[in-house]
């Protein structure tokens, strides 16, 4: 078994190695895959696109499911699905969708980044929300159980269908593009294959950035980067933020010019690095639990499944809701796929092994569909800390030339600097955009 | 994430809200199947013995959840369409301009609070900046302190005095329309609009300004301001902005 596993290793890393190739001399200044993924791509370095006009945007609410009533502790999300398209003032123009990563809203940081790449490179873009963006499970997703990337992507792509019928013959599209960033880099091919029997779209290319391979290995990644990374526990939270906002303290007092804006955080890492990688550990895992707990306290309540939230509870507009944000914060997301996805499914199929049901969510499950679809291309980062060991292999093996892997940049933490921009608008320059 | 707004007609808000609240209230609950406990129910997860950082002092929670309600409905139907209405009329410099006019008058606020907290620099950054700003800045239009003399704002606020010399935050509280804030930096905010109108350096005793000074203040104050209600949605956005409200007050107390 070790003897495979480190051949496997070695064959990873020859492959890989041809895969880098072409990018010595990769100059994006953050080393550290915690340190990137955390505070991102530092301004001076960074594309900068124009930001888009005001008045080119259409905001809109979707009512994906018109009878759906919904719950009052969600008064707030009464509208509809939210989502946006920046249109071009020519009509005639290919029109890209973006699909936001886990948790993330359609105009998340990073979604506003590609859109106003594409939109300048003369795109018309369609945003998307995460199908676990609470705003997508309470008005979106069929089941209430997000998760499961096949189905999700079904819901997606029926959101996709609708923006387009809401935008009417105010575009005119030449062709269709889509692309996404971690779990939605992943959906962006699930959404492409499901295209390939629907046909609303016909995608001419489809661009994965930083996706996981396997579903379950990469929660089960950011799951352990929280409790694993606190000294003492969940328990201790208190502490490591405290010790946070000492930092924050010292270099907000003592430096000149700290500002609180986007840069605040790279601020922070410059001035008073970290001794070692263990607090922005806990730091990306804070975040990812933080989209988990929303995730799953969303799906108790539109579900009653009564996971946390008692069966049957009517909460309020006014509900406190801190006692349950504090249990919705220390139920992991393999917790969240054991104790509902799972049984929700097997209640539909009968005899479903688990293991069956992590298989479907992985891009293994439509590893041929990737090998052999030439308009599928993927960005990723060899350090990339939602991967395990070794997984970085399945995109230099099955997209081999449309695989582009750069030496470091973490989880998407490179997506904004200039020479990424430029590669991935270099793979759509054959669009045909206006400009 | 503070959204602190000078104040804007503090009583006809205070009695939209209030009514609007009213409304709110009439809607009432059903519930026909009966409860069945949770499966990590919060009896069986919570532990008292632990310290949670979402657990802020908090004694007016259901009214200021309601507030919370209120502002995100206003802010979604009034004060944000106004805000996109002035910014898609006024260029981009005239809107600079105004934020540089607004935060150049709030230099008196800086100043007066700097000297109350015995900070010589701060007080230097806010006379030299209220000094060139007025000036060479066009009575405030531009900011060349910032810009040419690489002087920015050092913003003080009557609140920070509070916590400077060591008053508590007391319990926290969310302003109609203003937003997150606490006892100790209301009674800041209010302590702080008595000594503009003492000084009244904009003479609103003899001219009809004022309002419109206040209006197109809280425009700008908006226009500046990122956040947007429920981007996260969250449904624990309630506990997260009132976290995140103390403990950016607290580095602002801190420099």
């Amino acid at each position: 078994m070790k003897f495979r596993s480190s051949v496997w290793v070695l064959f990873g890393l020859l492959t890989s190695v041809c895969a880098w190739a072409g990018t010595e001399g990769y100059t994006f200044p953050i080393k550290d895959p915690f340190a990137a993924t955390v505070v991102g791509t530092p301004r001076d370095v960074a594309a900068e696109p124009k930001p888009l006009r005001g008045a080119n945007i259409r905001n809109f609410h979707l009512k994906v499911f018109p009878d759906r009533a919904t719950p009052d502790v969600f008064w707030f999300d009464e509208r509809g699905l939210r989502t946006a398209v920046a249109y071009q003032d020519d009509k005639k123009a290919p029109l890209i969708f973006l699909i936001a990563g886990t948790g993330a809203s359609f105009d998340s940081p990073k979604n506003r980044g590609m859109a106003r790449a594409f939109y300048n490179a003369g795109f018309h873009v369609a945003a998307v929300s995460s199908s676990t963006h609470p705003n997508f499970i309470i008005s979106a997703s069929s089941s209430g159980f997000p998760g499961h990337i096949v189905d999700d992507s079904k819901d997606i792509y029926r959101v996709m269908e609708l923006m387009m019928k809401r935008m009417g013959d105010k575009i005119e599209v030449t062709d269709y593009y889509v692309a996404g960033y971690s779990l939605g880099g992943a959906q962006a091919a699930f959404v492409s294959k499901l295209d390939e029997e629907k046909r609303s779209f016909n995608f001419k290319k489809v661009l994965m950035i930083n996706p996981p391979v396997s579903l379950y290995n990469s929660v089960n990644i950011l799951d352990k980067m929280l409790e694993e990374n606190l000294p003492g526990g969940l328990d201790h939270f208190d502490a490591f933020v405290d010790r946070l906002m000492d930092a924050f303290t010292e270099v907000y007092t003592t430096v000149d010019h700290v500002e609180f804006n986007d840069e605040f955080l790279y601020t922070v890492y410059r001035n008073r690095p970290p001794k070692d990688d263990e607090p922005l550990a806990a730091l990306i895992g804070t975040s990812f639990r933080m989209s988990s707990a929303s995730m799953v306290f969303t799906t108790d309540v539109m579900t009653n499944s009564g996971y946390i939230v008692p069966k049957n509870r009517v909460l309020s507009t006014t509900e406190n809701l801190g006692p349950y944000s504090k249990v919705a914060h220390r139920i992991t997301f393999l917790q969240y796929f054991d104790e509902l996805l799972y049984p929700y499914y097997k209640s539909k199929q009968p005899g479903l092994q688990r293991q069956a049901l992590l298989d479907q969510l992985s891009l293994r499950s439509i590893e041929s569909y990737l090998r052999n679809s030439d308009k599928i291309y993927v960005m990723h980062n060899a350090d990339d800390l939602i991967l395990k060991p070794g997984e970085i292999n399945f995109f230099t093996d099955v997209f081999g030339s449309r695989a582009k892997i750069y030496p470091w940049g973490g989880h998407c933490g490179n997506m904004d600097y200039k020479v990424n921009v430029d590669h991935m608008l270099g793979l759509f320059a054959d669009a045909g955009a206006g400009k | 994430m503070s959204q602190r707004i000078s104040m804007m007609c503090p009583a006809r808000v205070l009695f939209i809200s209030l009514s609007l609240l009213w409304l709110a209230g009439c809607s009432t609950t059903e519930q026909k199947e009966p409860e069945v406990p949770a499966m990590h129910s919060v009896e069986d997860v919570v532990n008292p013995d632990v310290n949670y950082v979402v657990d802020v002092y908090d004694p007016w929670g259901p009214m200021n959840r309601s507030i919370y309600n209120f502002n995100t409905q206003f802010d979604r139907y009034i004060f944000l369409p106004v805000v996109r209405g002035y910014e898609f009329i006024l260029p981009t410099v005239a809107q600079d301009s105004v934020s540089n006019f607004f935060s150049n008058i709030g230099e008196i606020e800086n100043f007066i609070n700097s000297v109350l907290q015995l900070k010589p620099e701060a007080t230097f950054t806010a006379a030299w900046r209220f000094a060139m700003n007025s000036t060479f800045g066009v009575l405030g239009l531009f900011d060349p302190a910032t810009k040419l003399m690489d002087t920015p704002e050092w913003d003080e606020d009557f609140g920070q005095t509070l916590g400077h010399w060591g008053v508590g935050e007391g319990p926290y509280l969310v302003l109609p329309i203003l937003g997150p804030s606490n006892l100790r930096d209301t009674t800041g905010l209010v302590a702080d609009g008595l000594m503009f109108s003492a000084i009244d350096p904009l003479n609103f005793d003899n001219n009809d300004a004022e309002i419109p000074y206040y209006v197109l203040q809280a425009i700008d104050k908006r226009h500046q301001t990122k956040f947007r209600y429920y981007e996260t949605g969250s449904a624990f956005e309630y506990e997260l902005v009132r976290l995140l409200y103390g403990k950016y007050r607290d580095l602002e107390i801190a420099k």
